[in-house]
């Protein structure tokens, strides 16, 4: 196996680190319309995910990094072709990351609704567009000899791909429904295993479709296994759920998303964009990729650099392991108690001297409203 | 095409405006990060209450503005290859390592301790939820250096070779090392890191001023003020420093900048340093220009007689070596973005290092004049002469309004290193307007200018916003459970409330929710 080889391997290791957990985030923000009936139950939802959804994102970067170093020509032509639906996913995820970030930082009404709506929305979206992109990616998009890509957007919205992308939405939703029914206590972890049913089996029957036209069109035995591991993966999930085994059932639901973005991979190889015009021009694992002095460091530091990180954030989810439930949540007010802004008498003398101006006076009476 | 809308220009205004913005947040984050977690070493080591509210108020204002700082990120490791994708299959072999290496060690870190010191103040014992802020700084520092070591490779590209594929050349590593800890890359590093000081000093002190202005929270900002004036002070010293230094090198390498920034359009010797220049770009002259004759000879090369290249000698020497051409980057952009980056840095440091002084607490001040932790500093000059008071309103006074200077300061440093460098993407090998995508259409980035501008537009007044809704809500009060942090992961809080029984514990709120 040559270098160039092994970053393919790294490459789909990556997305699909990305896709398992972020995967589970998207699926908690849909959450947020679909299972949560007020808004303490969305900040339940929202906090379930609340110290971990960053880190998660990291991957992306991480896949998007790795992409322009071990293969530039895929990292150019993807990102350049893509370009529109990819601005769409960039937006989501910029909004995404500041409606978690500054919801709670305002307790009024209107400020917490708009950013709840945008974390539903920046969550469903890019759930089905990376099925679309990563669709499109399998089936092969019009690239030309210089290895641009010169169809248009809506070439990309083909049935294949749109059926992918309802497949990574279902999918993502149905493991965020298991990742809540594991990580919440109360009336809407019942919920969830009710809703994961339900959500299951559309997701199955999507899936098995996807999954078959893509073997069908591109399938070997080894996507054949990976394809059978996806679908029996996501029925035991399912069985899981029912018995109540919600650890097993999230952790199945994790499986079938490696295993079908394994086999997304695997139909792939060893190309790794391929052309739909002509497979001379089409982008493989060896006329897309660099030197093999860049892959070497880069084999360093990512054999070195990811255990780690998947050592603490492991801990980080062992830290965070407790259930929560509405009782759990603080005060809806940012911060909770402590962050009523302090009065006189906490700072000491010279806080509470008579001597305060006028406009200081209103500052913190103003403060003081909410 | 029409210059204005060239592929090129689009492409261009698209990074320069993400990448300012997002540099906006960078420094910010950066100091707030160190500086935040300074503040939770002195509660963790003291047990000092004012530093603790200390901690969770500058902690709550380096939240929001890393929230900013993440997502803005993540635009930038993606338009390379959007907007452009011929200089990411040029240098990708080289710069995408830099990249991937932020990435996997830096943006790790940073993301991942960052929940863990959100959420975790009644999960984590205080001497490990203080390093996980520390992992955060550490992560934000990390992470500058990687980016300043792949933009030194454009600036000053080392460690590489030219190598022809499929037809296409392209630039191959053939020296990591090198590439990382050139030169460039580490005075680059040593001038943003001085700069990023300077701008978490100014911002703390302006801060605090506001505050101590309206006699609140005293005993807290009295601390910040000293704690901000301090930093500012090193940021000066070592910005200063560091300025010095890159000038020198960039006089070594990318003459053509430097001799831009000072509009010395022919070669002298001595060479004046411009305070004021306005010239005729075409013609290739100053109409007017105020200068100190000998000090741009001293800062290029230690030697106030050097003779310094001018712009019209650089651009004919680089047609010879490249052929035909313009070789000049925007002068006037150069001049005054130079101008910009130095005034603004200044008026901080000299306004801080002033208030370093006046403020002082003991050294040389008579006994009758020192002030106590829960009193206003008075402005001391000398032992026992205090500052006029008309003075001293104003010193109080600029400096709260100049905070953000220094950060404006580094904003325009980054448009004058960036666009200085002109024609060329990496310098003297790849020009900007053979690395754009060309298969972008430019209505497509026509439609993510607009778009990011106007999403950036709109974050940036809710930002501010709710930045100056905590600034003013200042300290928040201090909780039972933030005063008794948990002794063991994941477990109750110790000292006096672990009374409770575990049926209570299970349905205790978090200390902290989204």
């Amino acid at each position: 196996m040559e270098l160039h080889d092994v970053w393919f391997v790294l490459i789909a290791v990556l997305w699909i680190g990305y896709f398992f957990l972020e995967g589970f985030d998207f699926g908690v923000g849909v959450l947020t319309k679909l299972l949560a009936r007020d808004r303490a139950e969305k900040r339940v939802l929202i906090n379930t995910i609340g110290p971990v959804w960053d880190g998660n994102e990291v991957w992306l970067l991480s896949a998007g990094g790795a992409t322009f170093a071990a293969f530039p020509e895929w990292y150019a032509t993807l990102f350049s072709g893509f370009y529109l639906p990819l601005l769409l996913i960039l937006l989501c995820l910029i909004l995404r990351g500041v409606a978690f970030e500054y919801r709670a930082k305002r307790p009024d009404e209107r400020w917490q609704t708009n950013w709840e709506h945008t974390i539903f929305w920046t969550s469903l979206l890019p759930a089905f567009l990376w099925g679309v992109a990563f669709g499109n990616i399998v089936r092969g998009v019009e690239i030309d000899a210089r290895k641009e890509y010169v169809g248009s957007v809506f070439d990309l919205l083909n049935p294949y791909a749109l059926l992918g992308g309802l497949v990574t939405l279902t999918l993502f939703t149905f493991h965020g429904t298991v990742f809540t029914a594991l990580k919440t206590v109360g009336d809407i972890r019942l919920r969830a295993r009710k809703l994961a049913l339900a959500l299951g089996l559309l997701t199955a029957v999507l899936a098995l479709g996807f999954l078959g036209w893509t073997q069908a069109d591109n399938g070997d035995g080894a996507s054949m296994v990976a394809l059978v591991v996806a679908v029996v993966a996501l029925l035991a999930a399912l069985g899981a759920n029912q018995l109540g085994r919600e650890g097993w059932s999230f952790a199945l639901s994790g499986l079938t998303i490696v295993a079908a973005v394994a086999m997304l991979f695997l139909t792939l190889f060893p190309n790794v964009m391929p052309s739909s015009l002509d497979d001379d021009w089409s982008l493989t694992v060896t006329n897309a990729s660099s030197s093999p002095y860049t892959l070497k460091i880069m084999t360093w530091c990512a054999g070195i650099a990811t255990p780690v990180v998947l050592l603490y954030q492991s801990w980080t989810y062992w830290v965070f392991r407790k259930r929560i439930g509405t009782q759990h949540i603080a005060p809806d007010l940012p911060h909770g108690t402590s962050d009523v802004p302090s009065d006189s008498a906490a700072d000491v003398p010279s806080d509470s001297a008579p001597d305060v101006p006028s406009d200081s006076a209103r500052d913190v009476s103003a403060g003081r409203a909410h | 095409m029409d210059l204005a809308l060239a592929p090129e220009t689009l492409a261009r205004w698209q990074f320069g405006i993400t990448t300012v913005y997002h540099f906006l947040f960078v420094p910010l984050t950066i100091s707030l990060a160190a500086l935040t977690a300074i503040l939770e070493t002195a509660w963790v080591r003291t047990g000092k209450e004012q530093y603790l509210r200390a901690t969770k108020f500058w902690g709550k204002l380096f939240l929001i503005n890393i929230a900013m700082g993440v997502v803005t990120g993540i635009v930038q490791e993606f338009q390379f290859g959007m907007n452009w994708s011929d200089y990411s299959r040029f240098v990708g072999d080289v710069f995408g390592a830099p990249l991937a290496f932020e990435a996997l060690i830096a943006f790790f870190f940073e993301s991942t301790f960052i929940g863990l010191w959100i959420f975790g103040w009644d999960k984590l014992p205080k001497k490990l939820h203080c390093a996980t802020i520390w992992m955060v700084s550490i992560g934000t520092v990390l992470s500058a250096y990687f980016i300043i070591a792949a933009n030194a490779f454009m600036q000053h590209p080392v460690g590489y070779r030219l190598v022809e594929r499929d037809g296409v050349q392209r630039a191959e590593l053939t020296d990591f090392a090198k590439v990382l800890f050139q030169e460039t890359a580490l005075v680059n590093f040593f001038h943003v890191i001085a700069a990023t000081i300077l701008v978490g000093g100014a911002f703390m002190t302006g801060i605090a001023i506001f505050h101590l202005r309206r006699k609140r929270h005293v005993r807290t900002m009295r601390m910040s003020l000293r704690l901000g004036l301090v930093t500012a002070f090193v940021g000066t010293l070592l910005t200063v420093i560091s300025a010095d230094t890159l000038g020198k090198v960039m006089y070594e390498q990318q003459p053509m900048k430097m001799s831009a920034a000072e509009a010395l359009w022919e070669s002298e010797k001595p060479a004046p340093f411009s305070l004021f220049a306005y010239g005729d770009v075409a013609e290739g002259h100053n109409k007017v220009a105020i200068e100190i004759p000998g000090v741009l000879s001293f800062l290029a090369k230690n030697n106030f007689n050097a003779e310094i290249p001018g712009i019209n000698d650089l651009n004919k020497e680089a047609q010879e070596k490249f052929g035909p051409g313009d070789y000049r980057p925007n002068i006037p952009t150069a001049y005054w973005s130079y101008r910009w980056m130095i005034g603004f840095g200044g008026v901080s440091m000299a306004l801080c290092t002033a208030g370093l002084w006046l403020t002082r607490r003991k050294v040389w001040l008579a006994p009758e004049h020192r002030t106590g932790p829960d009193e206003v500093p008075k402005l001391m000059l000398t032992k026992n002469k205090e500052l006029a008071p008309k003075l001293g309103t104003w010193w109080w006074r600029l400096s709260q309004w100049t905070l953000i200077f220094p950060l404006i300061g580094t904003a325009w440093g980054w448009i004058f290193t960036e666009t200085g460098r002109q024609p060329w993407v990496v310098y003297g090998v790849l020009r900007t307007e053979d690395a754009v995508s060309p298969g972008v259409s430019q209505g497509e980035v026509i439609t993510s200018l607009v778009v990011f501008t106007l999403v950036y537009a709109i974050l940036a007044v809710i930002e501010v916003r709710l930045l100056l809704k905590y600034v003013r809500q200042g300290p928040p009060k201090l909780s039972e459970a933030d005063l008794n942090p948990p002794t063991r992961i994941g477990g109750p809080p110790g000292g006096a409330s672990t009374g409770t029984d575990a049926e209570a514990d299970a349905d205790r709120p978090m200390a902290f929710s989204y």
